[in-house]
């Protein structure tokens, strides 16, 4: 039930960011074209939900806002897990010095608050490693190296927890036993065993990666415009707050949903995991 | 207990020491030195003098260097001045810790009653726990800044109750609390989750037990059960989240003073990282990164006071 919500809920967000291009031609409006004239207007046929402060459709925005939103939450997930499985798997196989490494590290960042490590880490110059400034492909690489570099953590603990038990288990001695490498031992019989849990981790990244990518961008460090994410589309709403409330509303009401979706996909995980349905 | 204590703080020691390091390098790694926003700023300034300045200020050494000058200096109790605001360092920072440590006690206060309450309630109340899942899912979700922008839309623009943003200096102590209303209410709104979530599975857990029955069985009035027996052992896993969530607190407050202009740590950070006042940001970042694990630690105290069997 939560699991079918959820998905339905992202599914939904998925649907609009691709028809994002069909909706632009069929609309005939141009989401990245400043329109002066048309600033902060109210709800029309021709703007289904306004303009924003540079006149350009906000429906339109938000879509393509899906895109960028939805793929560093995507981005991000697959990163976080990857490596965090990896990180997991690596400690609770190797254990000794490797394990604790890993998990003082995974302390420590659990440990420090993340906001303020983001933005400087956000505020760091890109261009200096070869990278071009201001273009969205790379702001969005930017965003997922660096929540991927604070998200993995999370799936390591699940994940090492996770695997500690499975290896004592007699399947492992008897794949050992039966002439499979450790590699081997690790990928086809540790890791199909622990998906559960790694799937909710995953799960929640990506709500997490949504929540933190906009409040990046809303705080000016994420995404940045023309380029539209739902969280750049809420950076100056200081000043709609009295010009037009209702352009600050859309932006937010669309994080909410896609974030309320990973987390109920998660939380449908875990309870099927546990047998509860 | 001693030695937890003595332990974590060596630990907290090493953790700020690495994080230095490596927020200085993240800093060499940004865009631009004070002295390009100096010239910048001053057409009259010409590249003989900038290089002279960045030789005085030694911003010509190498980034290691700079650093270890930087810890040195640190360690002797000399902390810098403030780029941005033209003042030492710490008569910045103090001002900045307290207001944050206001806005943060308040919210916390806030966020574990409302979340412990709707737990307990859910896991007591048959058809109650809805609630408790509902509001932690909507707390879970919600960007904090948005919440934000929705309650200055709401409170301060549609019905100007209370004010959009400030502190309301000089206005008295009432004037101030009218300020914190709506980032208190922001910041604990969105740290609700955890402790609504976790105190409703662990009062199940716990209101499911032999000694639950006994004690009902016994007569004991239903809020005696509740809250004599069976919450206190729930509090443990409960006192865990927010040993956990003192980092989402502090991020939290990054968000919320932001929106709400109020001049703490986190809108501090934000400002200097944003100002190019690297020292105040180093250290503004180092501040926040020790008050959030000593809160940390604070909270693994406690839980070892309310159950002494984690010492062993």
């Amino acid at each position: 039930m939560r699991l079918w919500l959820g998905l339905a809920l992202l599914g939904a967000l998925g649907l609009g960011a691709v028809a994002a291009g069909w909706a632009q031609a069929w609309m005939g409006a141009d989401p990245f074209a400043p329109d002066l004239m048309a600033r902060y207007g109210a709800a029309s046929a021709a703007h289904p939900l306004g303009t924003d402060e540079l006149g350009r459709d906000l429906l339109l925005r938000l879509l393509h806002g899906a895109r960028v939103s939805l793929a560093v939450g995507l981005a991000v997930a697959l990163g976080a897990t990857g490596l965090g499985t990896a990180a997991g798997l690596l400690a609770a196989w190797r254990g000794g010095w490797v394990d604790s490494v890993l998990m003082r590290v995974a302390d420590g960042l659990l440990a420090l608050p993340a906001l303020p490590l983001l933005v400087v880490l956000a505020a760091v110059d890109t261009g200096r490693f070869g990278l071009p400034r201001g273009e969205a492909a790379s702001d969005i690489l930017r965003i997922v190296v660096i929540l991927v570099a604070f998200g993995w953590v999370g799936t390591a603990r699940l994940a090492r927890a996770a695997a500690l038990t499975q290896l004592t288990l007699d399947y492992v001695a008897a794949a050992r036993v039966s002439g499979a490498s450790e590699g081997r031992v690790l990928v086809r019989h540790v890791l199909p065993n622990i998906a559960g849990p790694v799937g909710v981790a995953a799960a929640l990244a990506v709500a997490g990666a949504v929540l933190a990518e906009s409040t990046l961008s809303f705080l000016g460090l994420g995404i940045q415009p023309p380029a539209p994410s739902w969280g750049n589309m809420l950076s100056n709403a200081q000043e709609m707050v009295f010009s037009a409330p209702m352009q600050a509303v859309w932006p937010g009401v669309c994080i909410l949903l896609a974030v309320a979706g990973a987390t109920l996909v998660a939380d449908g995980l875990r309870r099927r995991g546990q047998g509860l349905g | 207990m001693l030695r937890l204590v003595a332990g974590r703080l060596v630990q907290i020691g090493v953790v700020l020491a690495i994080l230095s390091a490596l927020v200085w390098l993240a800093m060499g790694l940004m865009p631009g030195d004070p002295l390009d926003l100096a010239m910048a700023a001053d057409p009259r300034l010409t590249a003989e003098d900038a290089a002279r300045l960045r030789a005085l200020l030694g911003l010509d050494r190498p980034l290691a260097e700079r650093y270890l000058a930087w810890a040195a200096a640190v360690l002797r109790g000399e902390f810098g001045f403030s780029r941005l605001y033209a003042v030492p360092a710490t008569e910045v920072l103090w001002p900045a810790l307290r207001s944050t440590l206001v806005l943060l006690g308040w919210a916390l206060l806030l966020s574990a009653g409302i979340g412990i309450g709707l737990g307990v309630i859910g896991a007591v109340r048959r058809g109650a726990g809805w609630l408790a899942d509902g509001v932690a899912l909507l707390a879970q979700s919600i960007p904090g800044f948005w919440l934000g922008i929705l309650l200055i839309i709401l409170f301060a623009v549609e019905l100007g109750w209370l004010p959009a943003g400030g502190m309301g200096e000089g206005g008295g102590l009432g004037e101030a609390a009218r300020f914190l209303v709506l980032p208190v209410a922001t910041l604990a709104f969105v740290n609700i989750a955890a402790y609504a979530r976790h105190s409703l599975s662990a009062m199940r857990e716990e209101m499911a037990q032999p000694y639950v029955r006994t004690a009902r069985m016994k007569g004991l009035p239903p809020r005696q059960v509740v809250w004599g027996h069976a919450f206190p052992n729930a509090a443990i896993p409960v006192v865990t989240v927010a040993a956990l969530d003192a980092g989402s607190l502090v991020s939290g407050a990054l968000v919320t003073e932001t929106i709400f202009a109020r001049p703490g740590m986190g809108k501090l950070i934000y400002d200097s990282i944003m100002g190019n006042d690297y020292n105040l940001a180093l250290l503004a970042l180092l501040l926040a990164a020790l008050v959030t694990m000593l809160a940390t630690l604070a909270a693994d105290c406690v839980q070892r006071l309310i159950d002494p069997r984690l010492a062993h």
